[in-house]
C-alpha cells in the first residue's frame, strides 16, 4: 500500500514537489553505497523499490532489523558501504547489536521512518516512537532528524559523510509529519 | 525435535582441522568459546573475533561474503549464538551467497554461563532448519570421518550457503584470548584485504 504523501512546502508554493526517495537513492549511489538491508516499511517503499531494481547494489531482506547492523559491519570489513532501512519500531530490536557498531567504530548509516509521533492512530506505535531517539542516544548512535523533504536530503548527505568518512554511527530520523498519515 | 545428540568430538581439534591450510579463507567467530577455539588454532589477520553482539556472527559473515565474493568466508560459532540469530538463517538463505560457510560448534550447552542446556541439547536440529530454509548444504557431523569430508567440501565452491553442525563435547577448555579491541580487529582485517585505514 502506497502511503507516502509528498508534502513539500515548495510544492504548496506551486513548485514541483521534491521526489525525496529518488533524491536519497541518488545521494546514496553517489557515495558508493553497495549494500542495502531492510525490513519493509511503507515510508521506505519507494526507496526499497529503487534499490531492488539496482543490480549494482546487494539488497538483503531481514527478518529483524538487528541483522542489518551485523551485515553492515561485515560489508565494511569487506570494503563496502551499506545502508540500513527500518521503521522506528525496529530500532528497539537493534539495541544490543549496535554495540558491535559502536565498540568497533564501524561506519553505520540507518534511515529510520517514524511512527507514533504525529497524527498516529495506533497507540501500540507510541511507546517505541517515544523511545526511538533516547534509545539510540543511550547506545551511542547519533541521531539527525529531518522534518521536510528538502532537509531530509541534506541531512542524509551529511550523515553519509559522518558515517563513512568519520567512522560514526548515524541514524537519520525521518519524521512522521514528513511521511504523511497512514491511509486505511 | 529430534533425540538430542551430545557430541564427542574435541572442539579445538575440530577447529584446527577446519583451518589447516586455510589459504585465503576469511573467518568470523561468534562470542565465547568459538572465538577462543579459532584463536587457539593460530591468530591470523584474516580473522574477525566477536566478543559480544550475540547472534551477529553469521550475518557479519554474510555482509563480508557479499562484499568479497571471490573469497570464502567461514563463520565459526556456537549453538547458543546461532540460536539467537535463528532468523538470520532465513535472511542468509534468500541472499544465497555461494561463498559463505557457517560452522556451528554444537555442544548442546551454554558453556560460557555455566553449562546450562541449550535448545539443541534439548532436541532442536539446526541442520534441519537450515535445510528447510534452502541452504545449499546442511550437514551434521558427529565423528572424525564426517569432519574430514566436511573439511574438504568447505574448500569447494557450492551453489549457495552451507551450514555444518559439528557435535562437540560439552567442556570448558582453558581460554585462548584473542584481542578485544574491536577497532583494531576491524582495521587489521581491512588492512589484510588491502583497504586503506583512515
Amino acid at each position: 500500500m502506497r502511503t507516502i504523501a509528498i508534502d513539500d512546502r515548495a510544492g504548496a508554493a506551486g513548485v514541483e514537489p521534491l521526489d525525496w526517495p529518488k533524491e536519497l537513492y541518488r545521494v546514496l549511489k553517489q557515495h558508493d553505497v553497495r549494500q542495502m538491508s531492510y525490513v519493509p516499511d511503507a515510508g521506505h517503499s519507494r526507496l526499497i523499490e529503487l534499490f531492488l531494481a539496482d543490480a549494482d547494489v546487494v539488497s538483503n531482506l531481514l527478518t529483524t532489523e538487528e541483522e542489518g547492523v551485523a551485515i553492515a559491519a561485515g560489508a565494511w570489513l569487506g570494503g563496502q558501504r551499506s545502508v540500513l532501512l527500518m521503521q522506528s519500531s525496529g530500532v528497539g530490536n537493534c539495541i544490543n547489536m549496535l554495540s558491535l557498531a559502536t565498540i568497533g567504530r564501524f561506519p553505520l548509516l540507518m534511515l529510520v521512518t517514524m511512527r507514533g509521533e504525529w497524527a498516529e492512530f495506533n497507540p501500540w506505535q507510541v511507546p517505541m516512537g517515544l523511545a526511538t531517539e533516547p534509545a539510540l542516544a543511550a547506545i551511542g548512535v547519533r541521531t539527525l532528524r529531518a522534518d521536510t523533504p528538502a532537509d531530509l536530503v541534506e541531512t542524509v548527505r551529511s550523515a553519509v559523510t559522518l558515517a563513512y568518512d568519520a567512522d560514526q554511527q548515524v541514524a537519520v530520523i525521518i519524521s512522521q509529519r514528513l511521511l504523511g498519515t497512514k491511509q486505511w | 525435535m529430534v533425540t538430542p545428540v551430545i557430541g564427542s568430538l574435541e572442539r579445538r581439534a575440530v577447529v584446527a582441522r577446519l583451518l589447516r591450510d586455510r589459504d585465503g579463507l576469511l573467518v568470523v567467530t561468534g562470542l565465547g568459546s568459538p572465538s577462543y577455539d579459532v584463536h587457539a588454532a593460530g591468530d591470523h589477520d584474516g580473522n574477525f573475533y566477536l566478543w559480544g553482539a550475540m547472534g551477529a556472527a553469521a550475518l557479519v559473515g554474510l555482509g563480508l561474503a557479499q562484499a568479497k565474493p571471490d573469497r570464502t568466508v567461514m563463520v565459526v560459532t556456537g549453538d547458543g549464538e546461532q540460536l539467537m540469530g535463528l532468523g538470520g538463517l532465513a535472511t542468509i538463505a534468500i541472499a544465497a551467497p555461494a561463498n559463505l560457510v557457517i560452522v556451528v560448534l554444537d555442544n548442546g550447552h551454554y558453556g560460557e554461563t555455566g553449562m546450562q542446556r541449550s535448545h539443541t541439547g534439548l532436541g532442536i536440529d539446526l541442520a534441519s532448519i537450515a535445510r528447510a530454509a534452502g541452504f545449499a548444504g546442511a550437514v551434521t557431523v558427529t565423528e572424525q570421518a564426517g569432519l574430514e569430508s566436511a573439511a574438504q567440501s568447505i574448500r569447494e565452491r557450492a551453489s549457495g550457503p552451507r551450514l555444518y553442525v559439528v557435535k562437540v563435547r560439552p567442556e570448558n577448555l582453558p581460554r585462548s584470548l584473542p584481542p578485544r579491541d574491536g577497532v583494531h580487529l576491524k582495521n587489521r582485517l581491512r588492512t589484510h584485504l588491502g583497504f586503506v585505514v583512515a
